[in-house]
C-alpha cells in the first residue's frame, strides 16, 4: 500500500540522511522503525508526506505518487496520512475539540473552519474519537491544560479523525512515562487494528516496539539495517543496528514485559 | 604530573571577554576619555538656567491649580479629536499591519514577498512620526486628517515588526502538524500560527493604542489636529495652569489604558 523506491534525502549541510531507502507496506500492517539519533527516522517518516522534500526517489501511496505532486494534490493525498508527534504537537492555545476537529481541515472550506461551523458528521466523529480514549469530557479544555498521556490521545484522534489509510508515527512516547507509554503503544496499534490501517512507527524503545509491532525496521546513518519480525532482533543484530553494547538485558527485559502485558 | 595537579591550588578566575590585555585596557581608558571630553563639548548658559528655573516653577506650580474650566470647550474637543485619531489610525494600521507581519516573516513567506514587506516596515520605521506629519499637513492641510494617517503609518511599522518576529520564534512543530493534515494555507494560518500569536497580537495592539494616543498629543504641535493642538495653544499663551490640566487628562487616560492593558494581557494569556 506504501511503497518506497530509492528514497533519498540530503540536507542543504550536506548530511546524507537517507541513502536510496527501498520499503514496501502492505495494508493494514504495523511496523517500528528503529534505530540510533540521527539515523533518519524521522527524516523518513517526514519524506512520506513531504513535510520534507525528499532529494530522490519515489514515493507511491496506493498507486499515486506523492513525490511528483503538485501542491494542491499533495494536500488532498495529505489527509489519507495521519501524523502523530513527538511531544504531541498539539496547538496549545487551541481547545481540545479544535485539535480534534483540525484533522478535517482537509475536508471543509476556509470559512467553515474560521468560523468553527464544521459538519455535524465530522463533530459526531470526534466526540466519538475522545470517548474512544476516554476523553469525552475535556472537549472544552484547552490542550495546554492536558497531561502529556491525555495530549497524546488527543494528537491520536486529530489523527484518525482525517479517515486515513495510513498513519505516521513519530515517537509517540519520547516524553511519556513507561506506564502511559504502553497505553499510549497498545492505543495506537488497537486503534489501527480496530480500522485496518498501516502504521509507521518511529521508536527509540526498543522492547516497547518488540511488545507490539509485527514487522521491525532497523535503520542506520540512513539505511536499512534489519527488517523483519521482533523475534529477530537478537544481540547480533542491535549491535549492527546501534554499535558494541551488552543487549541481554534489554532483551531479557521483553520477555517480563510480555508476561505482564499478558497478565 | 598530570593535567589536574596543576590546577588544583590555584585560584580560578572568568576568562576575559577580550583576550589581549593592552587591547582591553586600552579600549577602557580610550572610552573613559571620550566621555569626559563629550561632556566638556556641552555648554551650559548658568544665567539662563538661573532665568529659567524661574519659569520653570511656575509651570511646576500650575500643577497644584490646573485650570480645567476656562478652556473647557476647547480641552474637550481636543480631546475628542485626539481619541477619534487614535482609534481610528490604531484599528486602520492594525488592520494593515497582519498581512504585512505575515509576509514579512521568514519561515512563512517566500523570499521575494518577505523583501517587500520588509521593506515597507524599514520605510515606516525610518521616518519619524512628526516629519510624517509635517509632510502629510503640507498635503492635506490642518486637521486630524493629516493625524490619523501619520499614526496608521507609523503603527504598520511598529506592529508589523514585532509581529513577524513573534511569528518567526513561534513553536514550528505545532504550525507542522496542522500542515499534515493537508490544510489549506489560509487554515493553516488561522489553526497553526494565529493561536501562538494572539496573545503578542492583542499585546501590542493595546500596547500601540496607547502610544498612539501619547503622538497624538504630540502631533497637534505641527498642525495635525487632536488635543496637542490646543496645548501648543496654552503654552503659547503662557496658560500653564491650562496646560497643567491637559497633561493631568493625558496622564490620566494613559493611566487607565494601561490598567486596561494589563486586565486584558492577564485574560488572553
Amino acid at each position: 500500500m506504501l511503497r518506497l523506491e530509492k528514497l533519498v534525502k540530503t540536507y542543504k549541510t550536506g548530511d546524507q540522511a537517507l541513502k536510496a531507502v527501498d520499503l514496501v507496506v502492505p495494508e493494514g500492517q504495523v511496523l517500528a522503525l528503529i534505530g540510533p539519533s540521527g539515523a533518519g527516522k524521522s527524516t523518513l517518516i517526514r519524506c512520506i508526506n513531504r513535510l520534507v522534500e525528499p532529494s530522490s526517489g519515489k514515493v507511491y501511496l496506493g498507486d499515486v505518487e506523492l513525490t511528483g505532486l503538485s501542491s494542491g494534490n499533495l494536500r488532498r493525498e495529505r489527509r489519507r496520512m495521519g501524523m502523530i508527534f513527538q511531544e504531541y504537537a498539539l496547538v496549545e492555545r487551541l481547545s481540545v475539540m479544535e485539535n480534534v476537529l483540525s484533522g478535517r481541515l482537509g475536508y471543509v472550506g476556509f470559512w467553515r473552519s474560521f468560523l468553527r461551523r464544521f459538519p455535524q458528521s465530522d463533530v459526531d466523529e470526534a466526540f466519538r474519537l475522545l470517548d474512544r480514549v476516554g476523553l469525552a469530557h475535556m472537549a472544552d479544555k484547552r490542550a495546554d491544560e492536558l497531561s502529556g498521556g491525555q495530549r497524546q490521545r488527543v494528537g491520536i484522534c486529530r489523527a484518525l479523525i482525517q479517515n486515513p489509510a495510513l498513519l505516521l508515527v513519530d515517537e509517540p512516547t519520547a516524553s511519556l512515562d513507561p506506564k502511559t507509554s504502553r497505553q499510549i503503544m497498545r492505543l495506537i496499534c488497537e486503534l489501527c487494528k480496530e480500522r485496518g490501517l498501516a502504521a509507521i512507527i518511529n521508536i527509540h524503545d526498543v522492547a516497547l516496539a518488540q511488545m507490539f509491532v509485527q514487522r521491525v525496521i532497523g535503520l542506520r546513518f540512513g539505511a536499512v539495517e534489519f527488517d523483519g519480525p521482533p523475534e529477530g532482533l537478537t544481540p547480533e543484530v542491535l549491535t549492527t543496528i546501534y554499535g558494541e553494547e551488552d543487549w541481554e538485558a534489554t532483551i531479557e527485559a521483553v520477555d517480563e514485559d510480555d508476561i505482564e502485558a499478558a497478565e | 604530573m598530570s593535567d589536574l595537579d596543576i590546577v588544583i591550588g590555584k585560584p580560578w578566575r572568568k576568562p576575559s571577554f577580550i583576550k589581549r590585555p593592552w587591547l582591553r585596557w586600552a579600549l577602557i581608558v580610550g572610552f573613559v576619555a571620550y566621555l569626559i571630553a563629550a561632556y566638556l563639548t556641552v555648554e551650559v548658559n548658568w544665567s539662563r538656567v538661573y532665568e529659567g528655573l524661574e519659569r520653570g516653577k511656575k509651570f511646576v506650580l500650575a500643577f497644584t491649580s490646573p485650570d480645567f474650566t476656562t478652556r473647557s470647550t476647547d480641552i474637550y474637543e481636543g480631546m475628542v479629536e485626539s481619541i477619534i485619531m487614535t482609534i481610528a489610525s490604531s484599528v486602520v494600521g492594525i488592520a494593515i499591519s497582519i498581512p504585512i507581519a505575515l509576509g514579512a516573516a521568514r519561515n512563512i513567506a517566500p523570499l521575494p514577498v518577505y523583501l517587500i514587506c520588509r521593506s515597507i516596515i524599514a520605510v515606516s520605521r525610518a521616518l519619524q512620526e512628526i516629519i510624517v506629519a509635517i509632510l502629510l499637513v503640507a498635503i492635506f492641510g490642518f486637521g486630524p486628517l493629516a493625524g490619523f494617517l501619520t499614526l496608521s503609518f507609523a503603527t504598520i511599522g511598529f506592529l508589523s515588526k514585532l509581529l513577524a518576529e513573534d511569528i518567526e520564534s513561534m513553536d514550528k512543530v505545532q504550525a507542522e502538524a496542522i500542515k499534515a493534515s493537508g490544510a489549506k494555507w489560509t487554515q493553516w494560518i488561522n489553526y497553526g500560527v494565529q493561536p501562538q500569536v494572539m496573545p503578542r497580537l492583542i499585546g501590542l495592539s493595546i500596547y500601540r493604542l496607547d502610544i498612539n494616543f501619547r503622538e497624538s498629543a504630540i502631533l497637534g504641535l505641527v498642525g495635525a489636529g487632536g488635543i496637542g493642538a490646543t496645548l501648543n495653544t496654552a503654552f503659547d499663551r503662557y496658560e500653564y495652569d491650562t496646560a497643567a490640566a491637559i497633561l493631568l487628562i493625558i496622564i490620566l487616560i494613559v493611566m487607565a489604558l494601561e490598567y486596561l492593558s494589563g486586565v486584558i494581557r492577564a485574560r488572553v494569556q
